[in-house]
């Protein structure tokens, strides 16, 4: 067994990008992401994986989508003006199915904002940073230990369904150190991207499997085939016709609806006979544990749903842990963005947004006070 | 006669270049090239940004990439990192490469990264409908320069030579012979090549600047290209407003892809025996 280490969750991510197989990494500076790098300089040429700053930020991402192409799995990591920046290269990996990763950890915005202080802000420019329709998977974990986690199912999943997997981290998690067992390799589950069965002449790059995800062949084999952002046949070839546009940007969401309860991470506190429900994510959720299990002391009935995967945003999860509750609170570290989802599900007449954007993260008595209120006072 | 039919992707054509376009000149340049080189088509990766030229990847039947406005070189860094083995070629444009690109145009010149780059050089967005680009002469008209453009374009040459390229060179559609050995040239060298390849645009930039016929403005890259040995010899003023054609540069320089995999191997050795 892995012996116990203070580890950064920021360290912990990229140490579970490389268990997964990240062998390539492109960034460049910005903080509080720098670790990431740093970390990726250090190792990859040690694991036999390459490193390279980049000139920017849209050069980092365009960096690892060819690193991609040709056959390595590929990480990049930034923070708020940096995700930004790369969002037309994140629609580019969605539309050329590109297995990528890309670590965002969020710091107060929008522009330069306050570099080193926490946010949750980035949660809808995750979902729709990017112009046009497709799926995402994005996920936030809420611990040092869920940092590696999370690092390995990202690649994994990206792998899987060929395409980019955002990691929200924040400032919070990306900082704070704690005391983490990490898993034996050989206990580390690694999915890679599937290969062809067929020839190279009949191989067709963008033709789906039942699963609807296309085999993906790296470059270099004699596999010819043509890869673009523009609307494409099977072939990869330019096609912009109703039928094809209609065809890709469907199976862009429905590779990953398809197998929703799969991708959906997330842990449970208290919910059996809970009257009210507490849903958060990220560094909310360290705040909002000790606050519900302090309700819990006065007697009031709250549990907590904390969830890792934020998107494709879990529904089915979420409408089931809140059908008894009478009412259901979303503390976040930004104005408001995941709660319109919670609304959207849930009702609007349960939900009570608790929001903190001063570039602090959340003192438990920040979210005590709305349960008590909700429960209708101290009992 | 060299065999390029081989090269391209037959289902991908016709192509959508407009009559009297110099872009399938310069493609044709680019595959006699590989084919004079015997490149292996399975080694070999062609990567391109967006515009005119940059479709030309979408018709030759390699590993292709058409990837997002400017970005050639960023995805080309990463195929090349990733894999050294592969060929590395990318197809781009004057606004691609200089404007939206330029950052990484100068970057990859820098790191001597081991790509060979086709500027496909026809002075205008073609694509768009004929605005001006930082290659556009000064004077010359353009949808978004009315009244002709008073910003001064890049040497393009001068620029990758500054910025570290190790072989430069310019030529055109008019001189396709020396353009495929230019390229050929700008393959073997081990390091980032840059061929400035100066091609017509008869329907966005030469009806503009009334010009003439595709046939007429490669008579004008016939009068106005001087060969580098024939430039020594010649005035400034001689020199004014015709543009130098030939080898522009070469230098030796540490290229970027087989540095790093030294480290990797230094890396290896020095664990070995730890």
């Amino acid at each position: 067994m892995n012996k116990a280490r203070l580890m950064q969750g920021n360290e912990a991510c990229t140490e579970g990008a490389l268990a997964a197989g990240v062998r390539f990494f492109a960034g460049y500076p910005i903080t509080p992401s720098t670790e990431l790098a740093e970390l990726c300089a250090e190792k990859l040429p040690k694991m036999g994986g390459k490193f390279i700053q980049m000139e920017d930020e849209i050069a980092s991402m365009g960096a690892v989508c060819g690193a991609s192409l040709a056959g390595m799995k590929a990480m990049t990591a930034t923070s708020g003006p940096g995700f930004s920046l790369k969002q037309e290269l994140i629609g580019y990996a969605a539309i050329a199915e590109l297995p990528v990763v890309i670590v965002n950890v969020q710091r107060s915005g929008p522009s330069t904002g306050l570099p080193t202080a926490p946010a949750q802000g980035d949660v809808m420019q995750a979902r729709w940073g990017t112009h046009g329709d497709h799926g995402v998977i994005a996920l936030s974990p809420g611990s040092v230990r869920e940092a590696f986690d999370v690092g390995v199912h990202a690649v994994n999943f990206a792998e899987r369904f060929r395409m980019p997997v955002i990691i929200l981290l924040d400032e919070v998690i990306g900082h704070m150190r704690e005391k983490v067992v990490l898993p034996e390799q050989k206990d580390i589950i690694i999915f890679d991207r599937k290969r062809t069965t067929l020839s190279p002449e009949e191989f067709e790059a963008y033709k789906p499997d039942a699963d609807e995800v296309p085999p993906m062949m790296p470059f270099g084999e004699g596999y010819y085939h043509h890869v673009t952002g523009l609307m494409h046949n099977h072939k990869g070839q330019p096609a912009l016709d109703g039928a094809t546009t209609k065809e890709v940007l469907s199976r862009l969401h429905t590779k990953i609806e398809r197998v929703q309860d799969e991708i959906t991470l997330y842990t449970e506190h208290f919910l059996e006979d809970a009257e009210i429900v507490v849903i958060t994510y990220g560094g909310s959720a360290r705040a909002a544990l000790p606050a519900v299990k302090q309700a819990r002391e006065q007697g009031i009935k709250v549990g907590m749903l904390k969830l890792i995967t934020i998107w494709p945003f879990p529904k089915e999860l979420v409408q089931k842990v809140t059908a008894q509750a009478k009412k259901v609170i979303v503390p976040e570290m930004n104005y408001g963005q995941l709660v319109g989802e919670i609304e959207r599900y849930v009702g609007l007449d349960k939900v009570i947004p608790v929001n903190r954007y001063d570039g602090h993260l959340f003192h438990p008595d920040d979210i005590l006070v709305p349960i008590i209120e909700a429960a209708g006072g101290a009992k | 006669m060299a065999d390029i039919e081989k090269y391209l992707r037959k289902s991908a054509l016709p192509h959508i270049w407009c009559p009297g376009c110099g872009n399938g000149i310069v493609l044709a340049a680019l595959l006699r090239a590989i084919d004079k080189l015997q490149l292996d088509q399975k080694k070999t990766v062609i990567v391109s940004g967006i515009g005119c030229s940059s479709r030309a990847s979408g018709y030759m039947n390699f590993n292709t990439v058409h990837t997002a406005h400017g970005r050639a070189l960023p995805f080309a860094t990463g195929i090349k990192m990733a894999n050294p083995e592969l060929n590395v070629i990318v197809i781009t444009g004057d606004g691609d490469s200089t404007a939206i690109g330029g950052n990484h145009f100068i970057h990859s010149a820098r790191r001597n990264i081991d790509l060979t780059t086709i500027i496909f050089n026809n002075s205008v967005y073609g694509m768009t409908g004929g605005q001006y680009s930082p290659l556009s002469p000064v004077g010359s008209k353009a949808t978004t320069a009315p009244y002709g453009i008073s910003e001064r374009p890049f040497d393009v040459g001068n620029l990758a030579i500054a910025a570290g390229a190790t072989y430069v060179a310019r030529g055109t559609a008019f001189h396709a012979v020396q353009l495929t050995d230019l390229i050929v040239n700008a393959i073997q060298n081990k390091g980032f090549s840059v061929v400035d390849a100066i091609t017509q645009c008869p329907i966005s930039y030469g009806r503009k600047n009334k010009m003439g016929s595709a046939a007429n403005m490669m008579k004008w890259q016939r009068d106005h290209a001087v060969p580098v040995n024939a430039a020594t010899k010649m005035t400034p003023e001689a020199l004014k407003d015709k543009f130098i054609i030939g080898e522009l540069y070469r230098g030796i320089a540490p290229e970027y892809a087989a540095e790093y995999d030294k480290l990797i191997e230094r890396l290896r050795v020095q664990g070995g025996e730890a």
